[in-house]
């Protein structure tokens, strides 16, 4: 059976009356936790996996695809509608998108954005389709030192060419390592302190909620803004003539720019915007209104960054590879279901594949549809107060860990868990590489555990397959490469300093 | 107190003393996970990648990130702490907020059992509002009452997940 008839099958599923008021809810849902400030699309996932756990499996899949497209959109709206942006990858949106809003422009930029997010959701999701079936079924014929290989290499991604300090990464991600290790999978109890609250490892749910939700509150808490911030009121979102006429050319070449570098392990959105700001201001007719409000600025990097999240399902659905935050999380979503993630999902499991893949092209278009009208609303929502929002993360964070199985002993891990993520914010240290290594690590030893058993414990089957190799030469280069870096430019020293200390 | 900012062009280096707390956590976490690894025993015959291997490696990498962090700490390396729509980071760190609201946290963590999500989880909900500024009790109270209860129900009628009521078993 052809991938269209597949990707038809997918709709049939999701098109059901049922199914069709799960991705309804799931992008209202999304949408309206994604626009409080505070809350990235990461942690609108976090907080909202709970709600999915006991609906069916293919209705929770349907409702995540609206949650993950609307927690996005969500997002855009505040940087817009707020002067400072809540992600990395809605920095760049923020730069012309507020202008454009102070100017009285906000209507235009919500539109540009929002539709903008479509044409790069719809296009990017029919990449998706075409590219990740033929790549899942490449890599499943891979064994495990490739896999094996393949994990090193995500790992490795995240960590050394994402994010500015290497160092602070490596120990994010050795600290997520140390994480994964808890547990009695290997047939002994590992750092469980005695426990058996711990035998079966700390559930990676309870995890991302704490990095996620807690530590951001808590951090937020600890810096809370006394002034309120000057939101910028809205109607409804609309475009002249002359602005779709600005803004389909940037729209498309911000999805060329975002899907690519969504789809490779360690792309992001952050350069795919930057790069598509920084095309649109050498393209645009007017590029003396790119820094006072131009649209041309909202709508490629917000179609970049669309794109880009729609490219990180490439190898999230075809090689069961996260490479960004949110897609970390989808992962934990299926995998909550107890479904195998990997290469074998597209054969394994089919229909649920298909359906999630049609669910996202109907999640985007319900996104059009309900965003539009509903613009105003969502602004009201940035004036919630202060103390209400962040209790109210406290509160759904507490009652998504308890949910879990109803253990006191898991608020207690959120708690402990949701102090480090406190700690990782005030010293710098990235969230993602933790979070890809409590659900990676474990993997890697799995992947290890099984080229050994099959080579009867002969080491060099890691590097008996040509994508292996490939890999690992590929690391080394990079490694190479930041070593080269790093000793070319020493940091210039003065002769005489003196010390300023910094009490915290 | 923690607001760190490089300095241009002077002849000053900032040390941001806390990273030597965060160098010297890793240690112990490092230490702990080599130490957990040495009571591991050996695998069985078929399992080729010993129980204590990763371990091992995992442990011995935190030690040397906590000797390299602390060596970049001394050479004034700082970290970027994190921005954010509802940060401000020209005011100072306000610990005492946060460790009021761990220890509203703290009392939830306690009290579940026994008096139930429908009763502490209201209270967790007052008491962070409260904490953060909230100074309208009646309505605190109503709000926090409402999302608890209703979650209770809502995960009840809803989700078919019983969250245990504690005291008012039997009267939700």
């Amino acid at each position: 059976m052809g991938n269209l008839d597949l990707l038809l099958e997918g709709f049939q599923t999701a098109l059901t009356l049922e199914n069709l008021f799960y991705a309804l809810l799931g992008v209202f849902l999304g949408t309206a936790v994604g626009v409080l400030p505070g809350i990235g699309p990461a942690m609108t996932l976090a907080l909202l996996l709970p709600i999915t756990y006991s609906v069916g499996v293919d209705s929770a899949l349907i409702m995540f695809a609206g949650i993950y497209y609307g927690g996005m959109y969500g997002g855009s709206t505040t940087s817009i509608l707020l002067n400072t942006p809540g992600e990395s990858s809605s920095v760049v949106t923020a730069i012309e998108g507020n202008k454009m809003a102070k100017k009285g422009r906000a209507a235009q930029a919500l539109a540009t954005a929002a539709i903008g997010s479509f044409v790069a959701g719809t296009i990017g999701t029919a990449l998706v389709v075409l590219f990740a079936p033929p790549l899942a079924s490449q890599v499943v014929k891979l064994g495990g030192p490739s896999n094996f290989a393949l994990l090193l290499l995500a790992l490795f991604a995240v960590t050394a060419v994402l994010g500015t300090s290497r160092l602070r990464g490596f120990i994010a991600l050795f600290l997520g390592l140390a994480i994964g290790l808890v547990g009695g999978q290997t047939g002994q109890q590992r750092l469980t302190f005695g426990s058996p609250l711990l035998a079966d490892g700390i559930d990676i749910v309870v995890v991302a909620v704490a990095i996620f939700a807690i530590g951001e509150a808590l951090w937020v808490a600890a810096h809370l803004r006394r002034r309120p911030l000057d939101i910028i009121p809205v109607g409804q979102p609309w475009m002249s003539r002359e602005d779709w006429g600005r803004s389909w050319k940037p729209w498309l070449r911000g999805t060329a720019f975002g899907f690519p570098f969504g789809a490779i392990p360690a792309g992001g959105a952050e350069i795919p915007t930057l790069l598509s700001y920084a095309t649109e201001r050498k393209l645009a007719k007017h590029p003396e209104e790119f820094g006072k409000g131009a649209i041309e600025g909202v709508a490629g990097p917000e179609a970049a960054n669309n794109a880009s999240a729609a490219g990180t399902l490439v190898p999230l659905l075809a090689i069961g590879l996260p490479t960004t935050a949110t897609a970390a999380i989808m992962l934990l979503a299926i995998q909550s279901y107890g479904i195998e993630t990997g290469p074998q999902l597209f054969t394994g499991e089919p229909e649920l594949v298909w359906a999630l893949l049609a669910s996202l092209f109907i999640g985007n278009t319900l996104l059009l549809l309900l965003n539009l009208p509903l613009a105003p609303l969502w602004a009201k929502l940035l004036q919630v107060p202060r103390p209400y929002l962040y209790a109210g993360i406290l509160f759904f964070a507490s009652l998504g860990a308890y949910s879990v199985s109803f253990q006191p002993f898991d608020l207690g891990i959120l708690l402990v868990i949701g102090l480090l993520g406190l700690a990782m914010r005030r010293f710098g240290l990235p969230v993602l590489p933790l979070i890809i290594g409590v659900i990676l690590g474990p993997k890697l030893e799995d992947q290890l555990t099984t080229s050994l058993q099959i080579s009867s414990g002969d080491i060099s089957t890691l590097w008996s397959e040509p994508v292996a190799v490939i890999v690992y030469v590929f690391i080394a280069a990079t490694l190479v490469f930041i070593v080269a870096n790093g000793l070319r430019k020493p940091q210039a020293e003065p002769a005489t300093d003196d010390k300023e200390e910094v009490s915290a | 107190m923690t607001t760190i900012e490089k300095p241009v062009g002077t002849g000053t280096r900032i040390v941001d003393k806390a990273q030597y707390g965060l160098a010297a956590f890793l240690a112990v976490v490092g230490a702990y996970v080599v130490y957990d690894a040495t009571t591991l025993e050996d695998g069985f015959a078929d399992q080729p990648v010993q129980p204590y291997a990763f371990p091992y490696v995992v442990g011995a990498a935190l030690l040397l990130l906590a000797a390299l962090l602390a060596i970049a700490t001394a050479r004034g390396d700082a970290p970027t702490v994190e921005d954010g729509e509802d940060v401000d980071l020209t005011e100072p760190s306000d610990w005492v907020t946060v460790m009021k609201l761990v220890a509203v946290f703290v009392a939830n963590i306690l009290l579940i059992d026994w008096l139930g999500w429908a009763i502490t989880g209201a209270m967790l909900f007052v008491g962070t509002a409260y904490v953060l500024g909230s100074r309208t009790l009646i309505r605190d109270v109503a709000v926090g009452v409402a999302l608890s209860v209703g979650t209770w129900y809502g995960f009840y009628s809803g989700l078919g997940l019983a969250i245990p009521a504690g005291v008012l078993d039997g009267i939700l």
